[in-house]
């Protein structure tokens, strides 16, 4: 009981960067009709914001201090960061225990900007082309992002850590009552509750502002939304940066859990495909829902038992799911009819 | 008309061969001609080839081909490990045991169209992947990538340090060292295994013309133009789809059995989905649905990937030293983000601009060209009322 507990609980947040990162592939394509294969690059380059953050608040400069000596008897030569002249010692060490969830601000403005500027430069092109061309233009521009971070970050994962508060691990199975035996990363559960907190935000959006009523229509039928009036293409930018901003997020997020290095996008876009044709291709709450399952059977998969049962079963048990859900139904768990079907 | 395409036919095919056998003349002035990129160039054709019969014809675009390169490699250095070091054994298994698996994988993707066909055959590639890397590292050795051994002269020894090569044995084969591929006798390396890849890039040209031309290609052009008609009319298309598939994947099996049987070494990374995106760049670079454009593709790509990922900040320096000193550097800086490690940046880059300007490729590009031509030369009218039928 302890150890199917805790292996939900393993699933959750791995589940939760599933869910967020499908349900802005869903938004995406149920909105714009657009497949975007560049979807993992805007995952990666939300967590390389927060890398970029940790980075500009350790800028620092070089002091010699005369009062003290290194092991040589010279000077020591110290490094001090601007932050610590600027606003303190004490606020600086604040910011920096943070970083990561500061990161959340500068990777949601810097990931607007860049969700507007990719729609407004090359998706916007690419709405009458068939889904090919667009698989293949996107597909193009993920190898170039990821190339390019490749180039100004290196090639090797870079670690970020977590606030001191939420370093630790939670005893979860005290406040259930299952005893001590269930112990889980605090940060872990923070991404969860962070990703719960997000996807509720774009349903609520969604389903409660008039913007998010003229975008449910335009998944419904996009040529009547524009003939009644309404200004979709604008609408359409929106969409794209919110669902840049939703990857962004998650992906700086994450970084605690998993180091980011350049190709985490892929990794993470392959899966996230798979979970939106589990889901049922168009279908937000499909995306959110199979996200989260297909997290949790994979942390089935990699239990030492389940191992030892069938190797190897972790590393493909997300395919194989999606090969039998795509063979008993055709349009995944909550497929709408109609969407992608010819 | 019948006559007029199959002449056209045959001097295409023949000028094709041609080219080919004379490649290493051809590429002499732009400095290409080293025997290593050469077979690069015509196995990479095959494989291009194979694609466009899938992609070109049919339209099904699939992100997973680089599991049949995988396949491919790996039963070819299971057959040079354990029967020969001849490399026809080796293909023959290899193109089969690759059909085997597309058709596989084809029985279960082909059951979806669009892009649930493209996301299906990338989560199988990927699953061939991760499967090399972990479970299945017995047959695949893992990160190390499978390699050609000595004799084993210990039975204790595992099969992945060491070779059987029953046949070789058996004919009493003198082995100084680790052999080096052969086909009967003559060596898999420098322009012997650049003709013996030619000869079958040529053979693989004209499978795939002679299949163009047959009623089964033009099936698969009717089901890329309009798949629901045909089934109004009856026609059960599926059976064509698989074999395309099959066909396709076994062009794939035999371009990943000559990369091992040029240079016995397999590893998974050529499973890797960039692996199946380069091979849809250079299909349609070259120019999708056409019989020279894939093979173009392939050759233009492996050598812009020689030259590109050859050159250095020195050479970019050199390159602008004609710019004011500030100016030089900055062009330097921009310049090294796209050559030497960067070549995949170039890579991708060329991609979008292929994708977004000449969705037709390169023979696309010269169509136009030509037909700017012939208005010039007077044929308005033709030029005018005739246009280019839509892909």
């Amino acid at each position: 009981m302890d150890a199917i507990f805790l292996q939900v609980l393993n699933g959750l947040d791995k589940g939760g960067a599933y869910a967020l990162i499908a349900l802005g592939l869903t938004l995406v394509f149920g909105t714009l009709g657009v497949v975007n294969f560049a979807h993992g690059a805007l995952f990666m380059l939300g967590a390389f914001c927060a890398v970029a953050l940790e980075r500009m608040l350790s800028v620092s400069y070089e002091r010699i201090n005369p009062d003290k000596q290194d092991f040589l008897g010279n000077p020591l030569k110290e490094q001090i960061s601007y932050l610590v002249d600027w606003l303190g010692a004490d606020t600086a060490a604040f910011l920096q225990d943070y970083s990561v969830p500061l990161s959340i601000l500068f990777a949601a403005i810097f990931m607007a900007i860049v969700g507007i500027v990719m729609e407004r430069g090359l998706i916007k092109h690419f709405y009458k082309r068939p889904h090919a061309d667009q698989i293949l233009v996107t597909f193009g521009l993920a190898i170039v992002v990821q190339e390019l971070v490749r180039h100004y970050f290196g090639a090797n994962p870079i670690p970020q850590a977590a606030p001191d508060i939420v370093s630790g691990a939670a005893n979860v199975g005290a406040w259930v009552g299952l005893g001590d035996n269930v112990i889980y990363p605090w940060w872990r559960l923070v991404y969860f509750l962070f990703s719960a907190a997000i996807i509720f935000g774009v349903f609520a959006f969604l389903q409660f502002t008039t913007f998010g009523m003229v975008v449910r229509a335009g998944m419904q039928d996009r040529e009547t939304v524009g003939l009644l009036g309404i200004n979709i293409e604008q609408k359409f930018t929106v969409v794209f940066g919110l669902a840049a901003v939703v990857a962004g997020v998650a992906g700086a997020m994450y970084t605690p859990v998993l180091p980011p290095d350049y190709h985490m996008g892929m990794d993470f876009l392959v899966l996230s495909f798979v979970v939106v044709v589990v889901g049922g291709m168009g279908s937000l709450g499909g995306a959110v829902l199979a996200g989260f399952l297909l997290g949790i059977l994979q942390s089935f998969a990699s239990m030492q038992a389940v191992q030892e049962l069938i190797p190897g079963i972790s590393q493909i048990i997300i395919y194989l799911v999606a090969v039998i859900v795509l063979l008993t139904l055709p349009r995944g768990l909550m497929g709408r009819k109609g969407v992608m079907e010819d | 008309m019948e006559k007029n395409t199959a002449l056209k036919d045959t001097i295409l095919f023949v000028g094709f061969a041609a080219v080919v056998l004379c490649l290493p003349i051809i590429l002499e002035p732009i400095g290409a001609n080293y025997p290593d990129l050469l077979q690069k160039i015509a196995i990479f054709g095959i494989f291009a080839i194979g694609f466009n019969i899938l992609f070109g014809l049919t339209g099904y675009l699939s992100f997973g081909h680089a599991a049949f390169i995988g396949v491919g490699s790996y039963m070819t250095l299971w057959s040079f490990k354990l029967l020969t070091m001849n490399v026809v054994p080796a293909i023959i298994f290899s193109v089969m045991l690759a059909g085997v698996f597309a058709y596989l994988i084809g029985y279960v993707s082909l059951r979806r169209s669009g892009i649930y066909f493209s996301i299906l055959t990338l989560a199988f590639a990927q699953m061939c992947y991760s499967l090399a890397y972990s479970v299945l590292t017995p047959i695949t050795n893992g990160e190390t990538g499978l390699q050609t051994r000595a004799i084993r002269t210990n039975p204790e020894t595992s099969l992945l340090d060491a070779d059987l090569r029953v046949i070789d044995q058996a004919f009493g084969v003198q082995e100084v060292g680790v052999p080096t591929t052969n086909f009967f006798g003559m060596a898999m390396s420098g322009y012997t295994g650049f003709y013996f890849c030619a000869v079958l890039l040529i053979i693989c040209f004209f499978i795939a013309q002679r299949l163009t031309r047959s009623n089964f290609g033009m099936m698969l052009k009717a089901i890329k133009s309009n798949q629901n008609r045909l089934n109004y009319t009856g026609i059960h298309t599926r059976p064509y789809l698989i074999a395309a598939f099959v066909i396709s994947g076994m062009y794939a099996g035999l371009a990943g059995s000559l990369m091992a049987a040029t240079d016995p070494i397999a590893g998974a990374e050529r499973m890797q989905w960039t692996a199946s995106g380069e091979v849809v760049l250079m299909t349609i670079l070259g120019g999708v649905g056409t019989l020279v454009g894939p093979v173009l593709g392939a050759g233009l790509i492996k050598y812009a990937e020689q030259k590109v990922s050859s050159w250095n900040e020195g050479i970019l320096e050199n390159f602008f030293s004609f710019l004011p000193e500030t100016l030089q550097h900055l062009m330097t800086n921009i310049g090294s983000l796209f050559v030497g490690e960067g070549w995949h940046t170039t890579l991708g880059l060329m991609f979008m601009i292929i994708v977004i300007f000449l969705p037709g490729g390169i023979m696309e590009g010269i169509q136009r060209i030509a037909n700017i031509f012939k208005r010039k030369s007077g044929d308005n009218s033709k030029g005018a009322s005739a246009p280019q039928p839509a892909e």
